[in-house]
């Protein structure tokens, strides 16, 4: 069987080449440590805000936890402090306030904006309620919230939201390098025209390829999951078969997406150049970034991206639980790019054979 | 079969403006050893390509066996070793053979590895990594997977090129072994002794063959004593 021979060959390869090895199985590993480090800081952020003339149960609303209020005697002295030690600069003339926002920071500027509103809400409320107590005598009585997580817990922060995405965006960028610096290195050193010049047919290559590194995706995807749900605790709602599944089909469309652009490269170093252009759009439009909040025609890019859709599944699956009914459009997506790229590949190397 | 194993029949072929391959015709008969010589850049690569069907050329045709070329079972006829040595360097020497005999389809090979192997005197050296060969011992493999199969064709481009001159020698006799017993093959070479080891020289240059004769009869035509003299006469007059 020629295919599993050239599989068997590509993997041997792998195994002996300490390095590439490292870097499949054990930079994602590191990269997804550090990632939860530093995502998982708190991402509350500590405003100080300066008032001027403001009345002082307005300023006692605002006063709290994250949101250290200082009084100033003038604007101007206020004003001076703004982008050293003050985030903003609040200012009353004839009960209208005039907000000045060092905005260096946008989401610094959105907290005041927003603790500013609710403070003026709640004293309003706090008048209306007093008042309509003196009317009336209305019973005092306590709401008491209670908080239950569909997905993780109280802690659950942007980290947790990315970790399915990254799960597969890991295998799709590995892959797809290595894959195609693999059949680079077979076209620069002659070993592919030696292959051609034996009776093997193109198919016969490329599915070797494919079994492969379809093969290493599989324990790449194994290893992945199981550190992030054992040492970084994530949470997986869904079922893992379905995980390993996607990325597998990722995987495949990944190494067929490499063989493609090995072939416009002349050296490992052009390869290099196609990270910004293929991987790098990827991440933008895999989901990290939410695609509601893209301008419709922007978002028009992310349908010809696999990564969306393996993003997309991979979310459903890990966070809210879904089931093959749920996923299997986007597997048929991925499934059509891989038919694609892989009749692609095949034709492709009429250029080093004919027949 | 017919009488002539390749036949070669006006060839072109153009790189963008340039003609590589001008009317090229040669006509190979069964158990002989070609050597095609020419300066680099002649197009000695390029009729390797093109009789390999690896290139299209532009009109003419090529027939191996008396098939029309580019015939990809054909392939399991003809045991090709490129100039450069096109080995897998992290897998052992007997992995790269075990490899190559699998594409050939070659199933039950061992034998048939340990003898070639101990026609190019690598017989100890099988179980090392290629990445730690010398340039002669990967040369040397490389013609070992040249000569893997049941081939009735040899094409050898630059066999010898660092190979030393006993290793040559040697290997030179196993080719004319091979011969004897019927196989074909075209060697491109360089090394203007190794021509004088040839049934017939072609002699390629600017994309034309301008002479294609046993050496003896070339160096009597000539009036010279060796083919590399054959060569800069020929390259003079041109």
């Amino acid at each position: 069987m020629r295919i599993w021979m050239i599989a068997k060959r590509i993997l041997i390869e792998l195994l002996r080449d300490k390095r590439t090895l490292m870097l499949i199985f054990i930079a994602p590993l590191l990269i997804l440590f550090l990632m939860k480090l530093v995502f998982s800081v708190n991402s509350q952020t500590d405003v100080t805000v300066g008032t001027v003339d403001v009345n002082s149960s307005l300023v006692e609303k605002l006063d709290s936890k994250h949101m250290k209020v200082v009084n100033y005697a003038t604007e101007k002295h206020a004003l001076k402090e703004l982008n050293q030690n003050l985030d903003a600069v609040i200012v009353s003339e004839n009960d209208d306030l005039d907000v000045t926002y060092s905005n260096t920071d946008a989401s610094k500027t959105k907290f005041i904006k927003q603790r500013l509103q609710m403070a003026l809400i709640s004293t309003r409320l706090s008048q209306l309620t007093s008042s309509v107590k003196r009317i009336y005598s209305v019973p005092e009585k306590k709401f008491k919230i209670t908080n239950h997580y569909q997905y993780g817990n109280e802690d659950t922060n942007f980290f947790d939201k990315i970790v399915p995405i990254l799960m597969g965006f890991f295998v799709f960028f590995f892959v797809f390098l290595i894959s195609g610096m693999s059949l680079l290195n077979e076209r620069t050193s002659g070993t592919l025209n030696r292959l051609l010049a034996t009776p093997v047919r193109r198919s016969e290559i490329v599915f070797g390829y494919m079994l492969s590194y379809g093969l290493v995706a599989i324990v790449q995807t194994l290893i992945i999951v199981f550190f992030t749900i054992w040492a970084l605790k994530v949470e997986v709602i869904g079922n893992l078969f379905y995980v390993i599944l996607i990325n597998f089909v990722l995987a495949l469309v990944a190494m067929a997406f490499g063989l493609l652009m090995s072939t416009f490269a002349k050296s490992e170093f052009q390869m290099m150049q196609f990270i910004p252009l293929i991987i790098v759009p990827q991440i933008f439009f895999s989901g990290m970034i939410p695609l509601e909040t893209m301008a419709s025609g922007v978002r028009v890019i992310s349908y010809f991206l696999p990564m969306k859709y393996a993003g997309d599944a991979l979310t459903k699956v890990v966070m809210s639980g879904a089931n093959f009914a749920d996923i299997y459009q986007a597997l048929l997506m991925l499934l059509v790019f891989l038919v694609v790229l892989t009749m692609l590949n095949i034709f492709g190397l009429k250029k080093y054979r004919k027949v | 079969m017919g009488q002539n194993v390749i036949e070669i029949s006006h060839l072109m072929k153009k790189f963008a403006a340039q003609t590589v391959l001008n009317d090229i015709n040669l006509q190979i008969a069964n158990a002989k050893i070609i050597g095609l010589i020419g300066p680099s850049g002649a197009g000695k690569s390029t009729i390797i390509k093109i009789i390999l069907g690896m290139e299209l050329p532009d009109s003419g045709s090529t027939k191996l066996l008396g098939k029309q070329m580019p015939n990809r079972s054909l392939l399991n006829k003809i045991g090709y070793m490129a100039q450069s040595d096109a080995l897998y360097e992290q897998l052992t020497g007997l992995e790269n053979l075990k490899f190559f005999a699998g594409m050939k389809k070659l199933h039950h090979a061992t034998s048939l590895i340990d003898h070639i192997a101990e026609v190019v005197d690598l017989s100890d050296a099988l179980d090392k990594r290629v990445i730690n060969y010398s340039g002669g011992m990967k040369r040397r493999l490389s013609l070992a997977i040249a000569l893997l199969g049941d081939n009735q064709i040899l094409i050898l481009d630059e066999p010898t090129v660092g190979v030393d001159p006993a290793l040559r020698k040697k290997i030179w006799s196993e080719l004319q072994r091979l011969r004897d017993q019927g196989m074909t093959i075209l060697v491109t070479t360089h090394v203007m002794s190794e021509a004088e080891l040839t049934d017939e020289v072609a002699l390629l240059m600017d994309g034309k063959i301008i002479e294609f004769d046993q050496p003896e009869k070339l160096k009597e035509k000539y009036q010279v004593k060796t083919v590399e003299e054959v060569f800069l006469k020929a390259e003079e007059t041109l």
